[in-house]
C-alpha cells in the first residue's frame, strides 16, 4: 500500500488545495486514501460488489465535478460518504422491478374499536440461523426494494448506517420528525412484508 | 388505557427508551393485556433484527483496500471526463 494511501498522512489541506487546482496526483490521493472505506459503505448498502464498485466510481466522478461545491467546513470524508450513500441509495432505487408498494397496504390493522388486529406468525430460529441463509437474505433485500424509497432510505440510514437522527435529517433534507416517523412506518412495513415468507406462522 | 392504534404512535419512543415514566407504565400495562400487541412488538423487534444482521453480512467480504483495478479505472474515467 503507497504511503499516499495511509490517511494520517494525507494533509487535507495541500489535499484539497490539489483537488481545486486539477492536480492529478491529489485525484489519485483522494481515490487510494478513501476508496476502501467508500467501497465499504457502498456494499452495506447495495449487498454486492460489482454494485459497490459501480456506486463508487461514481461517486468520486461526482467528487471530482463537483469539488467547487466543496466548502470545507465538515471534513473531506463526511463529504465523500454523503455523496456515496446517495450513490448507493440511486443504485437501489434502479433496481427496483415491480412498482412500490403502497405504503397503506403495509402499515398495521386496527378494528373499529382500535383493537389491533394481528396474526401469530414468526419463526422458531434464531436471527443468527436465518441470516447465514443467502435465501433470507436474499429475501430481505428484496422486501426493502419493495418499499416505497422515502421510507427505504430511512430504515437503510438509521438502522445499517447507523446514522443518528439529526445526520439522517440532513442526509435525506427532511425533518428530524419526519425521519421518526418513516423509521417507524419503514420498519413496520418490512415486518409486513416479511410475514408469509420468514415470518410464516409458528408449526 | 389506550387503545392498540393509540400504542401504535408509542412504539418507537418506548423501543428508544424516552418515553416518560407514565407513559410507559400505561404502554407496558397495555402489553399485558394485549396479546396483538405483543405479538406484534416482538415479530417488529424480530424484523429489526432481522434487517441489521442481513445488511451486516454482505454476500461477499469487504475488502480492506480499494482494489486497484478499481483505483485505476476511476482515474480514467476521470482523465474520459475531462477532456
Amino acid at each position: 500500500m503507497s504511503s499516499l494511501a495511509d490517511e494520517s498522512q494525507a494533509e487535507p489541506l495541500t489535499l484539497l488545495a490539489g483537488l481545486r487546482g486539477g492536480d492529478e496526483r491529489s485525484y489519485e490521493e483522494l481515490v487510494r486514501c478513501y476508496g476502501g472505506k467508500m467501497l465499504s459503505v457502498a456494499l452495506r448498502i447495495v449487498g454486492n460488489l460489482e454494485d459497490a464498485r459501480d456506486c463508487v466510481q461514481d461517486a468520486f466522478l461526482q467528487a471530482f465535478k463537483h469539488i467547487d461545491r466543496f466548502e470545507g467546513r465538515s471534513s473531506i470524508w463526511t463529504w465523500l460518504h454523503r455523496i456515496v450513500v446517495n450513490s448507493a441509495l440511486l443504485k437501489l432505487r434502479a433496481r427496483r422491478r415491480r412498482p412500490e408498494g403502497f405504503l397503506d397496504d403495509l402499515m398495521p390493522s386496527f378494528d373499529a374499536y382500535g383493537c389491533r388486529i394481528e396474526h401469530r406468525g414468526g419463526t422458531q430460529e434464531s436471527i443468527e440461523t436465518l441470516v447465514s441463509r443467502k435465501e433470507t437474505r436474499d429475501a430481505v433485500r428484496r422486501a426493502i426494494e419493495e418499499l416505497p424509497e422515502d421510507y427505504r432510505n430511512v430504515l437503510l440510514l438509521r438502522d445499517v448506517l447507523e446514522l443518528d437522527t439529526s445526520e439522517t435529517a440532513e442526509y435525506l433534507q427532511i425533518n428530524p420528525g419526519a425521519v421518526k416517523t418513516r423509521h417507524h412506518r419503514a420498519r413496520a412495513a418490512l415486518k409486513k412484508l416479511l410475514e408469509g415468507t420468514i415470518w410464516m406462522g409458528k408449526s | 388505557m389506550i387503545t392498540c392504534r393509540e400504542l401504535e404512535d408509542f412504539i418507537a419512543d418506548y423501543l428508544d427508551g424516552t418515553l416518560p415514566k407514565r407513559q410507559r407504565f400505561v404502554f407496558r400495562f397495555h402489553l399485558l393485556l394485549c396479546r396483538e400487541c405483543r405479538d406484534y412488538l416482538t415479530l417488529y423487534e424480530q424484523t429489526i433484527a432481522l434487517g441489521k444482521a442481513v445488511f451486516h453480512h454482505p454476500d461477499e467480504p469487504v475488502p480492506e483496500d480499494i482494489p486497484e483495478d478499481l483505483v485505476r479505472a476511476i482515474l480514467a474515467a476521470r482523465g474520459r471526463a475531462k477532456n
